[in-house]
């Protein structure tokens, strides 16, 4: 955001409000402060140890585009995390909710029995609108009956689940239209669709959070609940969109893991929901709401990616990310906490 | 209108822009407010007073619209109003400074100047819900500068700033949206003498924009120092409603907890010594 190029210049030299005009050093100054920039630094040393030990394997196009495909799926359910944490919720269901649209829209493009872009275009139309039901379902149950959000979810977590299981008696739909499939595997110039289509999600995920009205209601009813109800916010009609949003990148992720892995995937997704907290809490999300940034949660979802995958081509096990990252996120809280109490007044 | 006697030493300076008759308000048995009076004048400090229980804060909350009366009348200007929330007495200009504040400590200073007020972009962009951060930025910048007040960081999160600063970005929200009346609860009840005395300051510069200030407070110097007027309530209804001239400390107790009834009956003579 150019806060400066428009605005012109406030009484500079008054004792009011500007006694540190933001240039650009001080604009570089505060960005390099944050936490997404320690991250980004984290990640950025992370490639080229990896690339420096293994740049045959590591940096080839191949591996690369493998990470960026590993993380497309979870980048988009991690966008919606990420809102729900700005603005001091919890979504445990993305998981079971993904799963439940992809067997919906699975089963409902068998159903149609075509295969063109329509079939998949009503599958999108299917799984989303799944989604946003449940979304709707979760923002209903934490703003209106009151159950936290840590229940509301995990109750939904529950249900969504168990309901895949009943539409499809408990094993997976492998018939997948082969124009979704060819979206899950096509690349243009080069660069897979499904990564576009995420890195699209995620731009505007990050242009309607930090420039619009939306996305500074979410900061405010994430910093102040109540402050923000007596200045006039809808807040429960806010956490509604939210959680409805939420749900909504869930169905949609639903179709891109369709098209990639041609299966409904019912085990593959119980750890979804952890791994978005996880990467949108790497990326210097409050857990208390309030704070928290797009670009932070690409690098959170990108650290345990390459962590993962740098692990596999150093022969060591792969389970050894999971526990780095484990107390990776401890250390980055703790971190963060020390900062935020030497730069904070109370 | 009510049982209370005209009070002779006011001299109110015309009408009243902020004018309640016989308010009650009744939380299931109990009554809170048992026909209260209450009156508010441009370019004035109103203290309202009186003991823990006498009605206070449901007063407020009934004059900002945060309740809604059980029964009885206000109004502004002249004309007769009735709230149902916050925003409508936003509306129509009367803003509020909580004693909790009530700011976001993790947004900016304009951030929170425009909480829930944002200036959106013109033309599509502005229909799209675009933010004009420069223009909230600017028009923060020149609320602050109107009351004098120097923040440290114009873009920091307020958290990084002061107790004392974050009040002055919450009262000077309020300053810069009250076109009738501030309210202002307990302001300096967590502050020390220096910053309490910023605060008075304050209250005055935003007294001499033209608004009526309303001071809420339990510090009777504070109250001395600033006020124009002095409303006392005592359970529920106003008994004393009076100029600051030459009262002292022990009047206003004295008028709070009933101890002069013995001498007098409050507002027959006054409580000025």
């Amino acid at each position: 955001m150019s806060q400066d190029a428009t605005a012109p210049p406030v009484a500079a030299g008054d004792l009011v409000g500007l006694q540190n005009p933001q240039g650009l050093g001080r604009k570089l100054k505060v960005a390099m402060s944050s936490s997404p920039f320690y991250m980004g630094v984290i990640l950025a040393l992370l490639v080229a140890f990896f690339s420096f030990l293994h740049p045959a394997t590591f940096a080839s196009a191949y591996n690369v585009r493998n990470i960026f495909l590993d993380a497309s799926v979870l980048l988009i359910l991690a966008v919606g995390t990420t809102y729900i944490m700005i603005a001091g919720g919890f979504d445990l269901s993305i998981g079971s909710v993904l799963v439940f649209s992809g067997v919906v829209a699975a089963q409902v493009m068998l159903e149609l029995g075509t295969d063109s872009l329509l079939t998949v275009a009503v599958g999108f139309v299917v799984a989303v609108a799944c989604g946003a039901a449940w979304g709707v379902f979760n923002g209903f149950c934490i703003t209106k009956l009151r159950v936290s959000a840590l229940i509301s979810t995990l109750g939904t977590m529950g249900a969504a689940l168990g309901a895949a299981y009943l539409v499809t008696d408990g094993n997976d739909i492998r018939t997948v239209p082969n124009a979704l499939i060819t979206l899950g595997h096509g690349s243009i110039g080069g660069v897979p669709w499904l990564v576009v289509i995420t890195a699209v999600v995620s731009v505007i995920g990050g242009i309607v959070l930090h420039m619009t009205q939306f996305g500074r209601h979410t900061f405010l009813v994430g910093s102040n609940p109540e402050g923000s109800r007596r200045a006039g916010i809808n807040v429960s009609g806010h956490l509604l969109k939210l959680y409805a949003l939420s749900g909504l990148l869930a169905g949609f992720a639903a179709m891109l893991s369709l098209g990639r892995f041609s299966t409904t995937t019912l085990e593959g997704h119980a750890n979804d929901p952890l791994e978005a907290i996880t990467a949108v809490v790497l990326g210097g999300t409050a857990l208390t709401g309030g704070r928290g940034t797009i670009i932070g949660t690409v690098v959170g979802v990108f650290i345990p990616a390459v962590l993962a995958n740098g692990f596999i081509i150093m022969g060591i096990q792969p389970f050894w990310q999971m526990v780095v990252i484990g107390f990776v996120v401890i250390a980055a809280v703790y971190a963060d906490q020390i900062k935020r109490q030497k730069s904070e007044r109370m | 209108m009510t049982t209370v006697p005209a009070v002779p030493n006011v001299t109110p300076k015309g009408d009243a822009i902020l004018q309640a008759r016989g308010i009650v308000k009744r939380f299931g048995h109990v009554e809170a407010l048992r026909g209260a009076d209450f009156d508010a004048y441009a370019g004035e400090v109103t203290a309202l007073i009186g003991d823990n229980g006498a009605g206070k804060s449901t007063l407020v909350k009934i004059l900002s619209g945060v309740y809604a009366a059980t029964s009885g009348q206000m109004t502004v200007d002249g004309k007769p109003v009735s709230f149902a929330s916050p925003s409508d007495a936003h509306a129509i200009g009367i803003e509020t400074v909580y004693q909790d504040l009530s700011v976001c400590p993790d947004l900016s200073p304009s951030a929170n100047m425009f909480m829930g007020r944002e200036a959106l972009r013109p033309g599509l962009l502005g229909r799209l819900g675009f933010l004009d951060n420069p223009t909230m930025r600017r028009e923060s910048a020149v609320a602050f500068q109107k009351l004098k007040v120097a923040l440290k960081d114009m873009d920091a999160p307020i958290a990084s700033l002061s107790g004392g600063q974050r009040q002055s970005v919450a009262i000077c929200r309020a300053a810069m949206w009250a076109k009738r009346v501030v309210f202002m609860d307990e302001p300096t009840a967590a502050l020390g003498v220096v910053q309490t005395a910023r605060t008075l300051d304050l209250i005055r510069r935003i007294r001499d924009t033209g608004v009526a200030v309303v001071l809420i407070s339990h510090n009777m110097r504070d109250v001395i120092q600033v006020a124009d007027t002095v409303e006392v309530l005592r359970l529920g209804r106003r008994i004393a409603s009076m100029r600051n001239t030459g009262i002292t400390v022990p009047d206003l107790v004295g008028a709070m907890t009933g101890a002069l009834d013995a001498v007098a009956e409050p507002g027959e003579q006054g409580v000025a010594a």
